[in-house]
């Protein structure tokens, strides 16, 4: 024989409440299986049982709160006759006394009138022992709503196991609204992203002088309609450094990594309503600067409009993020998988530089790459943004 | 043209922008791109509008002199003809 415990799951668990007997006594358990579950600060959890055997009986009735330790139920463990306990109780919880159910084949049954608690049990347990039916079996799901919303799970009866489903949503939730779609699916990706990429990262400073010096002058005397942000030169020394080093333009799929061939630079761009998104400007290494800058305004204002095409999601082969001439000094990004590299440029502020023997005010970023290691390594990364730093210094041949 | 005028114009164009931001929220005394949280993109936009309408150049140099709404406005309305 042996005892199933009140487990510890987490160093600040000092106790917790048995919601579930998921096993009647007499039922055949084996290892592995979910036969409770425990409700915690951290929510439902659910407990298995660590070898194989038999259900004797349970020790605690439902609903009470117990100490860490505490022996939950008896496990007949197979042909093994009583069998030693696998873990001791901690010395500090002495062992209880318990009800003694006359017949092992049969569910405990906690008394309804009288329980009697046991010597480290909280003076609510036995109403809340009285709101939970006998044998009443909750998925966690179900019993962490009904617990959200103050929704009487004893209404439901006891017939049959109750879900998510027949507990109601409560009009309002108490713990803050659930994720709107767009956070769901930054979410979803950024999850991703850092569970499976082995991101590495790298960053310097880049002058972009020339750059700013280039596009004021290209825009002195054009309308605005036709003038050039500095945007487009960075999306276009991006283009062309992923194209060089094509081990950053691809997707990540299925183990292995499928290079592109063309760059389609999804450009992360910030929505009012919050969230943002990284559509790709397709074959962003082509046509001269002024076309690539109104496929820039048309991709920004159909985003912005929410009426960009699918395709367009689906397609980036490397993203750009950039914080513009109003953010902060730099920007480390998450990749978007399955993609495997995104370059931040950070927003230009005067620093004095040493340029050729004497300082100057310059107009510096700071760039960065964050890049899949599985993919590349910090050589290579290295050179790939050199080599955008060095295009930026000869905008007119961009 | 009324500073009323441009102001209307203004209101327009900056709704087609920044659509949750009342007008009559916008401090008219402060950076306008703050006031309306719009991006360097949105600003030209805003300029190349504005600069249709009111057939202006709107040089990149002039910017300065765009700062706030106040500033825009007094700006369009010295410059318009």
């Amino acid at each position: 024989m042996s005892q199933f415990i009140m487990p510890s799951l987490g160093a600040d668990m000092e106790d917790g409440t048995l919601v579930e007997q998921l096993v009647a006594a007499g039922d055949p358990v084996h290892r592995g299986d979910i036969i409770a579950a425990v409700e915690t600060q951290k929510g439902a959890i659910e407990i298995e049982v660590f070898e194989d055997g038999f259900l004797d009986k349970w020790l605690v009735p439902l609903g009470t709160k117990v100490p860490v330790g505490t022996p939950l139920a008896e496990i007949r463990v197979s042909d093994v006759p009583d069998a030693p306990q696998p873990k001791d109780p901690p010395p500090d919880t002495p062992p209880r006394e318990l009800p003694e159910p006359t017949q092992p084949d049969v569910p405990p049954v906690p008394p309804l009138e009288e329980p009697t608690p046991p010597p480290e049990q909280p003076p609510q347990a036995p109403s809340e022992l009285a709101e939970v039916p006998i044998r009443q079996r909750v998925t966690p799901a179900a019993r962490r709503r009904a617990a959200q919303t103050g929704f009487d799970l004893a209404s439901l009866g006891t017939e049959r196991v109750i879900t998510l489903d027949d507990v109601p949503q409560s009009q309002s939730l108490p713990r803050g609204e659930p994720l709107s779609a767009m956070r769901q699916a930054i979410s979803a990706a950024m999850t991703r992203s850092k569970r499976e990429i082995p991101h590495y990262y790298l960053s310097d400073s880049i002058d972009l002088t020339a750059a700013e010096d280039f596009i004021a002058a290209y825009n002195a005397d054009l309308p605005p309609e036709a003038r050039l942000s500095i945007g487009v030169l960075y999306i276009r020394a991006v283009a062309l450094a992923a194209q060089k080093y094509p081990e950053f333009n691809g997707h990540f799929e299925n183990d292995q990594f499928l290079p592109a061939q063309a760059v389609h630079l999804g450009m992360a761009i910030n929505l009012r309503s919050g969230g943002l998104v990284a559509p790709a400007l397709h074959d962003a290494t082509t046509g001269d600067l002024a076309t690539l800058m109104d496929r820039l305004k048309d991709l920004v204002a159909r985003v912005r409009q929410g009426r960009f095409r699918a395709r367009e999601l689906s397609d980036p082969t490397i993203t750009l993020t950039s914080l513009g001439d109003r953010g902060v000094a730099g920007i480390t990004g998450v990749i978007f998988p399955p993609q495997v590299a995104i370059v931040g440029i950070g927003t230009p502020a005067w620093r004095a530089t040493v340029v050729d023997g004497a300082v100057r005010p310059c107009r510096i970023a700071e760039v960065t790459l964050a890049a899949d290691h599985r993919v590349s390594d910090g050589h290579k990364g290295a050179q790939f943004l050199r080599h955008i730093i060095k295009r930026m210094q000869h905008p007119e041949q961009l | 043209m009324t500073d009323q005028d441009i102001r209307a114009l203004v209101a327009q164009h900056l709704g087609r922008i920044a659509p949750e931001i009342p007008f009559d929220s916008i401090d008219p005394s402060e950076d306008l791109r703050e006031e309306c949280d719009i991006d360097s993109m949105d600003f030209l936009t805003l300029v190349t509008a504005l600069g249709k309408d009111l057939s202006l150049p709107m040089p990149e140099a002039d910017y300065d002199q765009m700062r706030t709404l106040d500033d825009l406005v007094d700006y369009l309305r010295r410059n318009a003809a």
